[in-house]
């Protein structure tokens, strides 16, 4: 077994109480391309930081040449020549091409660098590798693509073995992803192992000796790529085995009418020409992968960025929000995606972040009615059981499902006419998530139009009346009642047809 | 594995006791701060606890109490405010000059001073949310600039006014105390309504809480940012005016540093750099605390000089505290 570079054995991962990884092993072969698939979510990214030492797994053990490791750093395991390459690239700017593919691996003489020296060290890489690179160009001024190859010479300076690829063409062009894959297989027939991490499977099927899939952070089945197609990856994919029921749907009626209308918006590149109706009482589900431009139509619609083109009507008057602030004000609610970073002030109470969009309704000439807002908050929290001490408490000092109830509750305190949801389950627990449906169904039965946003389909599917997906930010396939399945959507999303065959 | 989770167990256990001490300290040290320096300087000095000195170290204080208040609101909507001793400089200027050169009276004068202040503070929130320039460089500049200014409306010189009606602000008294102490508790009292019983006040914290989210919950963050300034700048006329007031002269450097005062005693009273946490009571208390240092020195009579070391070093204490104190509780 001399050829196995890396194993993993019984990997467990766990972010706050949620099971990213479960009980996964896996072998690396020296000198190949191992590519990691899996839908959004399915734990494949979190798996390739921890070979990197970005993550620590909670149980289970690394391998390294059959020697067990335990990596507390990337510094760690890049001193067993293990690197990782992420979706954005992590250069420092100021600085020339070649200092930075030599940082902190300078040779000096007394740490004085010799220029010259450094030029000549950079030729031979060049040479070596056949990455060609400007060595004295800033590395800000290059390309996405151009800034990966500098951290891939970077990895080959410090004779990294395995390269751990996190969507590395994420960000590139489909002429400048082929070069990458070329780059990758001379890699591989210099002896370098690589991991690579992506969901676009014509991409892996073309450069990868072996794929594994991951589903709900277990591990599918790891073969040859010879035996695998698209559509049998697709299929491995899917079916997650979430013991989730969700609420019976009550489909608005047909005549109900349009609230939100948008017609050609477009928010250059990540969203482009999208059209679409929400009526009174349907939730519609917007799906695609991660990057699909599914939270650009949000913000754009709900006035956080500006719209380049198209038109919005609510209740078939166009409006044109500005600012989150007229969107609010003509009747739109959004959750934001991130709830630390966008949704919550975690350092202020319940009640501060549940009024904190409505203090107008619970002030008198701008001084607040502490009892007022007391009052609605806790009729607020009671309705949406809110597991919290007092409605004083710490927002941080909640778990996340009630983190994410606190901003439902918020959202809720002034009735909107649409609420858009995005990924209003993340980093939520089972009991969390169930309750959360819940809400949803019940919203939309009264009559607000929903436009959900989720990275997991089966909870589009689940909730949803009707679903959009997006494709490069682009709608590209519209589902009903009727036609709507989960193989459907991800051949949508994923577009099997394949775009991007190298 | 049992082994490895009860050290993660233990490990927490640890955590949250550190946790919680520090949090505590870093949330009342100030209280306990100043506690503990009022009873040693009441014990070891038997004038420090008496009428007259109390007195005196509000009298003292109430400047620096004044533009540490307006800063606070600075501070909590994540800003920062270096040019309020430049406009304290120039509003006590334009007080003296309004006052000698014009017929619009003692207060009149006065008031025009401060709202120069608030004028100038009204420019710094300008050039920092519209100009989008960071906030200690643009009120660097508008230090420099405003200090610049001072010196050509005076020719550099000093501006005397010789009438002792001027003095009344700075001097005057009521039931033995001077009107400055009045003047600080009440802004002190007005700027701690704002923030904590008005929705003006929740915006400040949100805004420097996090302002993303306090964008995306219809806060105008920029106008928000914008008033702090303002006000800083009103509080820095208003301490200005005072000064100016106590000696009767004006000179565009009169008050320089004072703006470190300032900061130095919002953070020790526990507002936090990052903004987003703080009171106004807080900086109420940091100015006390700095002042009666100084005031403690000279009552015991050690080395004057040495009380910087000691204010430095305190300050250089709180600071790591509150960054300790955030980062335990990530």
């Amino acid at each position: 077994m001399t050829d196995v570079l890396l194993q993993l054995k019984n990997i467990t991962k766990e972010f706050g109480g949620n099971r990213v990884l479960k009980d996964v092993s896996l072998s690396l072969r020296r000198g190949t391309i191992h590519a990691i698939v899996g839908e959004n979510g399915a734990g494949k990214s979190t798996l390739g930081k921890i070979l990197a030492g970005v993550h620590r797994p909670d149980e289970g053990e690394l391998w390294v040449e059959g020697r067990r490791v335990g990596y507390r750093s990337p510094r760690d395991a890049l001193r067993d020549g293990i690197t990782i390459i992420t979706q954005e690239p992590t250069l420092v700017p100021h600085r020339s091409v070649q200092e930075n593919v030599f940082l902190a691996v300078e040779q000096g003489t007394a740490g004085v660098l010799d220029a010259r020296r450094t030029a000549r060290r950079f030729a031979a890489l060049v040479e070596a590798t056949g990455i060609e690179l400007p060595g004295r160009r800033l590395a800000r001024t290059l390309r996405v693509a151009d800034q990966q190859k500098v951290e891939i010479l970077r990895a080959i300076a410090r004779d990294a073995k395995l390269f751990v690829m996190d969507e590395p063409t994420s960000a590139l062009t489909t002429d400048e992803a082929t070069r990458l894959f070329e780059l990758i297989r001379r890699l591989r027939d210099r002896g370098a192992t690589v991991v690579y991490v992506s969901h676009f499977l014509p991409e892996v099927l073309s450069l990868a000796d072996a794929v594994t899939v991951l589903r709900d952070g277990r591990l599918v089945r790891t073969a040859p790529t010879q035996e695998e197609t698209p559509e049998r990856l697709v299929s491995a994919m899917l079916g997650r085995s979430l013991d989730l029921a969700f609420p019976v749907k009550v489909p608005a009626p047909a005549d109900a009418p349009v609230v939100l209308s948008v017609r050609g918006l477009s928010r250059p590149p990540a969203v482009q020409d999208v059209s679409f109706d929400l009526r009174a009482g349907e939730i519609v589900g917007l799906a695609g992968l991660i990057g699909s431009g599914r939270s650009e139509v949000a913000r754009t619609i709900f006035g956080a960025d500006r719209a380049a083109a198209g038109v919005i009507e609510l209740d078939g008057r166009p409006i044109s929000p500005r600012s989150p602030r007229a969107a609010i004000r003509s009747g739109i609610a959004m959750l934001p995606e991130d709830r630390k970073r966008q949704g919550l002030l975690m350092l202020r109470s319940v009640v501060d972040n549940v009024t904190l969009p409505h203090l107008d309704q619970v002030s008198a000439a701008g001084v607040l009615s502490t009892r007022a807002e007391r009052r609605r908050t806790s009729e607020l929290i009671a309705r949406l059981d809110v597991r919290t001490r007092s409605n004083g408490a710490l927002v941080n000092t909640l778990s996340g499902g009630n983190q994410q109830k606190v901003l439902f509750a918020k959202w809720l305190f002034r009735r909107p006419r649409v609420f858009i949801a995005d990924e209003p389950t993340r980093g939520v627990d089972v009991g969390a998530k169930r309750a959360i449906y819940e809400l949803i169904e019940s919203l939309a039965a009264e009559g607000l139009a929903v436009l959900l946003i989720s990275s997991e389909h089966e909870e589009v599917l689940g909730l949803a009346h009707r679903i959009l997906v997006m494709r490069g930010g682009r709608i590209v396939a519209e589902f009903d009642e009727q036609t709507m399945s989960e193989d459907a959507v991800l051949h949508a999303a994923f577009a099997t047809a394949g775009e991007r065959v190298a | 594995m049992t082994a490895t989770t009860e050290a993660t167990a233990g490990g927490a256990a640890a955590r949250f006791v550190r946790r919680v001490d520090l949090a505590v300290i870093r949330d009342y040290g100030v209280v306990v701060a100043f506690v503990a320096l009022f009873i040693t300087l009441s014990l070891s000095s038997n004038v420090f606890f008496t009428w007259g000195n109390m007195k005196n170290l509000a009298f003292q204080t109430a400047p620096v109490g004044i533009i540490a208040v307006g800063g606070t609101l600075v501070f909590i909507g994540g800003g920062f405010d270096l040019s309020v001793g430049a406009i304290s400089g120039f509003a006590g200027i334009m007080a003296a000059k309004i006052f000698t050169g014009t017929g619009i009276g003692l207060w009149g004068s006065l008031i025009l001073g401060a709202l120069v202040g608030l004028g100038f503070g009204l420019g710094n929130g300008l050039l920092i949310t519209l100009g989008r320039v960071n906030a200690f460089i643009a009120t660097l500049a508008t230090s420099i600039i405003i200090n610049g200014l001072g010196q050509v409306v005076t020719s550099g010189n000093l501006v005397s006014v010789s009438a002792d009606r001027f003095t009344t602000l700075g001097l005057g008294t009521a039931w033995g105390i001077n009107y400055p102490v009045f003047v600080w508790f009440g802004f002190a009292g007005i700027c701690g309504f704002l923030l904590s019983r008005t929705a003006f006040g929740r915006y400040v914290y949100a805004a420097g809480g996090n302002a993303e989210a306090a964008r995306l919950s219809g806060v105008r963050v920029n106008v928000v940012r914008a008033v702090t300034f303002c006000i800083s700048g009103l509080a820095a006329g208003i301490a200005g005016v005072i000064l100016v007031s106590e000696v009767q002269t004006a000179q565009w450097n009169a008050n320089t540093g004072i703006e470190f005062d300032a900061i130095t005693a919002i953070v020790l009273g526990g507002t936090s750099l990052l903004g987003g946490e703080g009171a106004i009571w807080r900086s109420v208390l940091g100015a006390f605390f700095l002042q009666m240092i100084g005031n403690g020195f000279n009552l015991l009579g050690t080395t004057p000089e040495l009380q910087y070391v000691i204010k430095g070093l305190i300050l250089a204490g709180a600071v790591s505290l509150d960054a300790w104190a955030r980062r335990r509780r990530a």
